[in-house]
């Protein structure tokens, strides 16, 4: 445990220093401040960015992880030629990088929302869960992007792989489960559907976030259903175990594929 | 002593190691040669538990691998490329080992000073030279001054001098009792610095013994033409 910590707070030393992550972290606060100023208090603001976020960090997370991956395999190499377990360093790099990339988002999104969004609590609680939910999909896109890059030796289709896997579970997937309600519409679908939307993060966070802000019919059709099936506090609970499941798969088949892979 | 027996390495169809079986001796150099693809790098790695075998056994100082790391602890291994994370700097990477090691290296100061590092120390390693990071992976695999040391490549990259100052310590290492294990394309490093020569062509051992050795069975002066002469014989 001790050295994953040390590589953890290694990888997130070496992370907090990435261009790109400090682009991340300003990008938020721009939009998050901008936003606020031009939306005021209202409702609008938490699904603005909540729109951001269900894109974003998905794409930045599954892509950074990946290809950072790449860049320190033969770093990582050397960290395997020390005698330290092969976990120890998936882990404690996951950690690291999962670290900086939730703090990028942590920090963009949260101090605007402390400077700005105080003066409304209703609001203030859907974008705490906001930040919850988003740091949560950074953790499972992230994972994804350690299975990916653990599967492939080649960082061209490790590449293509995460890319395909963000563009399937941000953009294509409800549009299947929309078919798939439109098709089957004189069916009962509810339990088909509520399936269908574990069986992507992107779709559950959504959920999560629907459930609580009470806006389900301005996102897609399984979110309606969500909250219909469940009410308010089961249906968060199922759907933040669903996604700590989310995490944990990939990251437990990234790790056994890293133990036996060759360097 | 490493000892191994009867390795074979796939990867997929392409055989990488066949039947890979040697002792190589304690207090010697040895090195590794044979062309690019002959499994040079793939035998190191094997030895460190970078690869899997997918047959076959190694075994360091009469420890079994199998998965545990903790042999590692008396290995020092300098890989062919020289890659570090790019936005931190020597000093931190130096200080990573440590912990890792979780003990003071005995040698940092002096190899350090050896290779005239310091200076480079406090730069990030996006802005270090191919030969600084070359150079600080040296100190990384000889710090701690281990009983194994293994080099793939170790001259690559490096200006004369530091060449130079690294052959010396190879030698001295040699004086020490240590075992180093060198792969090199540079047959005038392998004539210079090593006892032994394991041959590898096509994953297969194709020559091991004493350079003396090798140069008497081809008969030739230098263990350039004797190589080349074992290598045209196995393809004719």
């Amino acid at each position: 445990m001790k050295h994953t910590l040390q590589i953890g707070l290694f990888s997130l030393r070496d992370v907090s220093r990435n261009m790109w992550v400090l682009i991340y972290t300003a990008f938020f606060a721009l939009v998050t401040i901008g936003l606020f100023q031009f939306q005021g208090h209202s409702g609008k603001v938490t699904v603005s960015i909540m729109s951001i976020c269900l894109i974003l960090i998905p794409l930045v997370s599954v892509l950074f992880g990946t290809m950072h991956f790449y860049n320190l395999r033969e770093f990582i190499e050397l960290m395997l030629t020390q005698p330290v377990k092969r976990r120890t360093v998936f882990i404690g790099m996951y950690l690291g990088i999962a670290t900086a990339l939730v703090s990028g988002f942590l920090i963009g999104v949260g101090i605007p929302l402390l400077l700005f969004g105080l003066g409304n609590q209703p609001q203030i609680i859907s974008l705490l869960i906001l930040l919850l939910i988003g740091s949560i999909l950074t953790l499972i896109f992230l994972a994804v992007s350690f299975l990916i890059a653990a599967y492939f030796d080649d960082r061209g289709k490790g590449i293509a792989s995460a890319l395909a896997f963000w563009l399937v579970t941000a953009l294509l997937y409800d549009g299947l489960v929309l078919f798939i309600a439109t098709a089957f519409s004189e069916y009962p679908l509810e339990k088909l559907l509520l399936i269908l939307s574990m069986a992507n993060p992107i779709d559950l966070a959504r959920v999560t976030l629907l459930v609580q802000s009470d806006i389900a019919a301005l996102m897609g059709y399984t979110g309606a259903v969500f909250n219909r099936f469940f009410g308010t506090a089961s249906g968060v609970t199922i759907a933040v175990l669903s996604l700590f499941v989310w995490v944990a798969a990939p990251l437990t088949f990234g790790l056994t594929r890293f133990r036996r892979k060759d360097f | 002593m490493i000892e191994i027996a009867h390795l074979h390495k796939r990867f997929g169809k392409f055989a990488a190691l066949q039947d890979i079986s040697l002792s190589i001796m304690c207090g010697k150099v040895t090195g590794i040669i044979g062309p690019n693809g002959s499994g040079k790098t793939t035998l190191i790695k094997s030895i460190l538990g970078l690869v899997h075998p997918t047959s076959g056994t190694l075994s360091v100082n009469g420890f079994l691998l199998n998965g545990d790391a903790a042999y590692r602890r008396w290995i020092g291994y300098m890989p062919q490329l020289a890659r570090f994370p790019q936005d931190l700097k020597g000093w931190e990477i130096l200080k990573m080992i440590k912990r890792l090691r979780g003990e003071q290296p005995s040698l940092e100061k002096e190899l350090i000073e050896l290779f005239q590092l310091r200076p480079e120390l406090d730069k990030r390693m996006r802005a270090l030279s191919g030969g600084n990071r070359q150079k600080l992976s040296i100190v990384i695999s000889c710090m701690y001054d281990p009983d194994l040391l293994i080099f793939d490549e170790p001259t690559a990259g490096l200006d004369p001098v530091s060449a130079t100052r690294l052959k010396d310590f190879i030698q001295s290492l040699k004086q020490k009792g240590k075992t180093v294990i060198m792969a090199s394309h540079i047959m005038s490093d392998i004539e210079e610095l090593a006892d032994d020569v394991i041959l590898l062509l096509d994953g297969r051992i194709r020559f091991t013994g004493s350079i003396r050795d090798l140069k008497l069975r081809t008969g030739q002066p230098f263990l350039e033409r004797a190589i080349v002469e074992i290598l045209e014989e196995n393809a004719s």
